[in-house]
């Protein structure tokens, strides 16, 4: 399952970031701002036009992610 | 100067919202210089202090950055100072890397990846403060095992906070020593290790009762809500303009009687030499009061936008508003930038400089004077109350307050649509990243955002008086040579250089119904918009004094000699007004290219000329 498969409020653990192309500088940005196998993510909350972007709460911290970019991170264990 | 250029150097780093600006505050006070770094418009802070031991330690505030693996031209800053490879910036003695306590799960990645650099390094657990309040503990013998660098803790915003940073600086910048450098961080196996080695740390020396604060928690379910959330942006925004255009009135009246009675003190000192004279008061005095007017107005919006960034309420807005903007081309980030352009394009340009993607930056910047400024709505209000009779329509209505909300609303309208094409006319077609950090919420500190305005105040100023400045003398060349003739009957602007340039400009204006008096009125527009009014005023040969007599007086001039169409025409024209010399001034300073400027004032010009020939033509045909 995908993060932005995930609905508000739900929680669920990152497996990995998927590079959408070669050399995914959002993908690499993704791993290191803590998107890595086993943190617990959870969805906070949504923008007001078409629940987007998400906004994550991944270690201590929220992070804005628009869908596309929340795509690239594959969790397991989430209710969608 | 010599000794200060031998003065250890120390290098702040750190995430953004570490709170590493309100440590370099602390530390640094008022000794700081704010300068871009070469050929980037990258802010460069450096600031210098006295240690107890009486040596003084040199400071430099590099730019926020979540990883050495640089994403964004401020993170390649910090990246190449890091590693001593900036032209022109020597490898720094010792860094300070800066940690938010509360935030150390990311964090602390950071200070791992500057520990591989093997330079001399402390970590400054900032923040201690809110950390205690949310019941975290911190060992911090352990964390330094740990981490194999030294840590000490910083409360920023209190007085004495950095006692022990400071006493450990003066320590170590005496015993340099360096260890061996490690390898690079970026691939997908040295970055797991990292975050492995943060989880260990943590796991040894951090208790935390939980991952987020209750505050925070409560206010994003109010603050993020989609309909609440908006309201509160809306009232928010409202208060803004509010205080732009209300509270800073009687503050522009009184800067504007000040800088006249200057003018007129020293014109009578001039009284003998009528050219000096005319120079001094409509040249320098003039210019320099239509910019000194706009400064209460300024200085308020500055303000406000600080204590929004400081409060961390911003990248709430810029959420809220991510998808309508995204959509135009934008993001969310350009909300305040675009907001701001409605008091002055120039606070709104400098204030890109909070959007990381260069592209999102360029095109906000680009359409942000399409955002009604201010100094339009002397324009706007002239040929409103000449032509647009004061009526009601739809039974509530004033139609004058309608025609002046269809012209802010132009503006907008057009900002999304130029966004939108620019985004289609791009040949880079790869992904903008929102990736936005929404971090604590906080009390804004007096003391920074003190800090904060002066610096900006300072910055505007000497931006803008410059290039005012010698915008106006130039133009008062222009309009006052060369003299009329000995009996002459019409006013002396006539036979002036702007005169001629007026008259032969009215080739070019005539399809969309400007006379040669309104062009004539456009060359001294340049320099400032308003100052359009009083030029008109000066060609009509106005005897009244005051600025509202000239109005009123203006008015009926011109509701008696133009049509319709052309003062219609004219409105169309300020909705795009491309003539703000120091708009452009602007653009140059912060894009560093005159390619840039030739495209913001190549679109401006044409979209306005279309725009006034559509509405002549119609409005012509109609009546």
């Amino acid at each position: 399952m995908r993060l932005s498969e995930l609905k508000k409020g739900a929680s669920a653990v990152v497996r990995e970031v998927e590079d959408a192309h070669a050399a995914d500088p959002i993908a690499r940005r993704l791993r290191e701002l803590g998107f890595v196998g086993g943190e617990p993510v959870r969805v906070v909350a949504s923008g007001p036009v078409g629940g987007d972007p998400l906004l994550v709460q991944i270690g201590y911290t929220r992070f804005a992610l628009r869908r596309a970019e929340a795509a690239r991170v594959l969790v397991d264990g989430g209710v969608a | 100067m010599n000794a200060l250029v031998e003065s250890p150097r120390i290098a702040l780093v750190g995430n953004p919202n570490s709170g590493k600006t309100a440590l370099f505050n602390r530390l640094t006070g008022s000794q700081q210089k704010v300068a871009n770094y070469a050929g980037v418009t990258v802010e460069r802070k450096e600031g210098r202090f006295v240690a107890p031991s009486g040596r003084t330690l040199r400071l430099l505030d590099l730019p926020g950055a979540y990883s050495l693996d640089a994403a964004s031209p401020d993170e390649a800053i910090t990246r190449d100072i890091c590693e001593g490879r900036y032209p022109g910036e020597p490898a720094p003695d010792l860094i300070v890397c800066v940690a938010d306590a509360t935030n150390l799960r990311l964090h602390l990645r950071f200070v791992l990846e500057v520990k591989r650099l093997g330079r001399p390094m402390v970590l400054a657990l900032n923040m201690m403060d809110a950390a205690r309040k949310r019941g975290i503990r911190i060992d911090v013998a352990a964390l330094s095992d740990a981490l194999g660098v030294p840590v000490v803790e910083t409360i920023a915003v209190q007085r004495g906070g950095a006692a022990a940073l400071v006493e450990h600086l003066d320590r170590s910048v005496a015993a340099v020593a360096t260890a061996p450098s490690l390898p690079d961080s970026g691939d997908a196996a040295v970055e797991a290790d990292l975050h492995a080695q943060v989880r260990a740390a943590l796991a040894a020396a951090v208790t935390m009762p939980r991952a987020t604060s209750t505050v925070d928690d409560a206010l994003d379910r109010i603050v993020l809500h989609p309909i609440g959330g908006l309201a509160i942006l809306a009232a928010v925004m409202f208060l803004i303009f509010q205080a732009v255009f209300s509270w800073a009135a009687p503050l522009q009246d009184a800067v504007g009687a000040g800088v006249g009675a200057a003018g007129a003190w020293i014109g009578g000192l001039l009284e003998s030499m009528p050219l000096l004279h005319s120079l001094v008061t409509d040249g320098i005095f003039a210019g320099l009061g239509t910019v000194l007017e706009f400064l209460p107005q300024i200085l308020i919006l500055f303000l406000f936008i600080l204590m929004l960034e400081e409060s961390g309420y911003l990248p709430r807005a810029a959420f809220l508003l991510d998808r309508l903007m995204f959509k135009a081309g934008l993001t969310g980030r350009s909300f305040i930038p675009l907001l701001s352009s409605f008091a002055c394009a120039i606070p709104g340009i400098m204030a890109t400089r909070s959007i990381q993607d260069p592209r999102d930056r360029l095109t906000t910047i680009l359409v942000a004077p399409l955002m009604t400024c201010s100094a339009r709505l002397p324009v706007y209000t002239l040929l409103i109350g000449a032509f647009i009779p004061r009526q009601t329509v739809l039974g509530l209505f004033n139609l004058q307050g309608v025609v002046l909300f269809t012209l802010y609303f132009a503006g907008i309208v057009s900002a999304l649509a130029v966004a939108w094409v620019i985004k289609r006319l791009r040949r880079d077609r790869s992904e903008h990243a929102l990736l936005m950090e929404l971090p604590s919420y906080r009390l804004p500190n007096p003391r920074d955002v003190a800090i904060g305005l002066w610096e900006r105040a300072k910055i505007f100023l000497r931006r803008v008086t410059g290039i005012i400045l010698a915008l106006t003398v130039l133009l008062w060349f222009l309009s006052s040579f060369p003299a009329p003739p000995e009996g002459a009957t019409l006013p002396p602007i006539d036979y002036s250089l702007a005169g001629r340039i007026g008259r032969w400009m009215e080739h070019v204006f005539a399809p969309i119904g400007f006379n040669w008096q309104i062009c004539i009125a456009l060359i001294p527009g340049l320099a400032a918009r308003e100052v359009a009014v009083s030029s008109l005023a000066t060609v009509y040969a106005m005897s009244a004094v005051g600025e509202d007599a000239i109005a009123a007086e203006l008015g009926t001039a011109i509701a008696a000699q133009w049509s319709l169409a052309t003062a219609l025409s004219l409105l169309a024209w300020y909705v795009f007004a491309p003539q703000c010399m120091s708009t452009l001034a602007v653009i140059r300073r912060e894009t560093n290219s005159w390619r840039n400027v030739g495209v913001a004032a190549g679109y401006l010009f044409a979209l306005a000329y279309l725009a006034s020939f559509v509405t002549y033509q119609i409005a012509r045909a109609l009546t």
